[in-house]
């Protein structure tokens, strides 16, 4: 894969948490959702300015997490190109939180 | 985390803790994604992989290799570093200054911190272990030419070394030489062998010997 400034144009409010430069996440579920954005750009889902469009609107929106926003985010553009459905996210995030599936990072 | 969580579970067996809600919001799409062949988790691995270590050297590389292909960026890349950084396309956030030193023949450039472990880490990353070590921010100083020998990098005696130390307010980074043999190649192949230690100026960049010559 390019390393080819895909994340360099999140600037502005939208810019990635750094920490001396190295992108930090404070939990494995951010370092998760970071990479399910980027992977699902490379394979063509969307494109990266439909993803960064619907960041920036969640950051506006008032949720002071930034990876809080940007799953939001993620969630909403694949729900608008109908990749998943909210059903099966409420359904399968409910088995997790029930201890029904390993939640295993 | 000190929220007198108690993991006590009474039965003695390694039940996991239930998922936060945005943790299971996360595990979810995960998982409905790969069911669906969308994706897989080494896909998010890799990702994940490339973007905590890599991203770093790389954007440092980039700036080498455009300076080797344009002399008049080079040239703006020596002169005031954090606007090169810019203009190649990068974020330059930070309230540090970053100068470019350029490696020529007859004088090599390498960089320190002998106080502590300042490093250009808006162009390289975070610094590797070494360059963190009491050992090599001493003799850095002292004996530039023996430690670039133990790394690896035999300078000969007419080539003058230039050691740079750095500071909390000022960060050094080596511009290194186009090595001969890379005539045509491409930026993505040049960018390839401008490595890490190119650019803190205890290596030089290689051009690999083609297999089965040596």
């Amino acid at each position: 894969m390019a390393v080819d400034g895909t994340i360099a144009n999140l600037d502005g409010t939208a810019a990635l948490p750094r920490k001396n430069g190295e992108l930090v996440f404070q939990a494995p579920w951010e370092g998760r959702a970071f990479g399910l954005a980027l992977v699902l750009n490379e394979k063509g889902a969307y494109g990266w300015n439909a993803f960064r469009t619907r960041l920036v609107e969640q950051i506006a929106s008032g949720c002071p997490d930034y990876y809080e926003n940007w799953l939001s985010a993620l969630e909403t553009l694949l729900l608008e190109r109908g990749l998943i459905t909210r059903d099966d996210l409420y359904r399968r995030a409910a088995e997790y939180r029930a201890l029904e599936r390993d939640p295993v990072f | 985390m000190s929220d007198g969580h108690d993991h006590s579970h009474g039965d003695g067996a390694h039940h996991p803790d239930a998922p936060s809600e945005i943790e299971a919001r996360t595990l979810a799409l995960e998982s409905l994604l790969i069911e669906k062949g969308i994706l897989t988790s080494e896909d998010v691995d890799r990702v994940i992989s490339i973007y905590e270590h890599d991203i770093g050297p790389m954007i440092g590389a980039h700036l080498v290799v455009r300076a080797w292909l344009d002399p008049n960026y080079r040239e703006r890349l020596l002169e005031d570093a954090p606007e090169a950084v810019r203009e190649a396309g990068y974020e330059y956030r930070a309230e540090t200054r970053l100068v470019v030193v350029a490696n020529e023949p007859g004088i090599h450039n390498m960089v320190v911190c002998t106080l502590c472990s300042c490093y250009p880490w808006m162009v390289l990353g975070l610094p590797p272990t070494w360059y963190k070590s009491a050992p090599y921010r001493s003799r850095a100083v002292s004996e530039p030419r023996a430690v670039l020998t133990e790394l690896g990098l035999q300078l000969p005696d007419e080539v003058a070394i230039t050691v740079w130390d750095s500071s909390a307010e000022l960060r050094y980074m080596v511009l290194p030489e186009r090595p001969a043999g890379t005539e045509g190649w491409t930026e993505e192949e040049l960018a390839a062998i401008v490595t890490r230690d190119c650019m803190i100026g205890v290596a030089r960049p290689q051009v690999p010997t083609p297999a089965g010559t040596r």
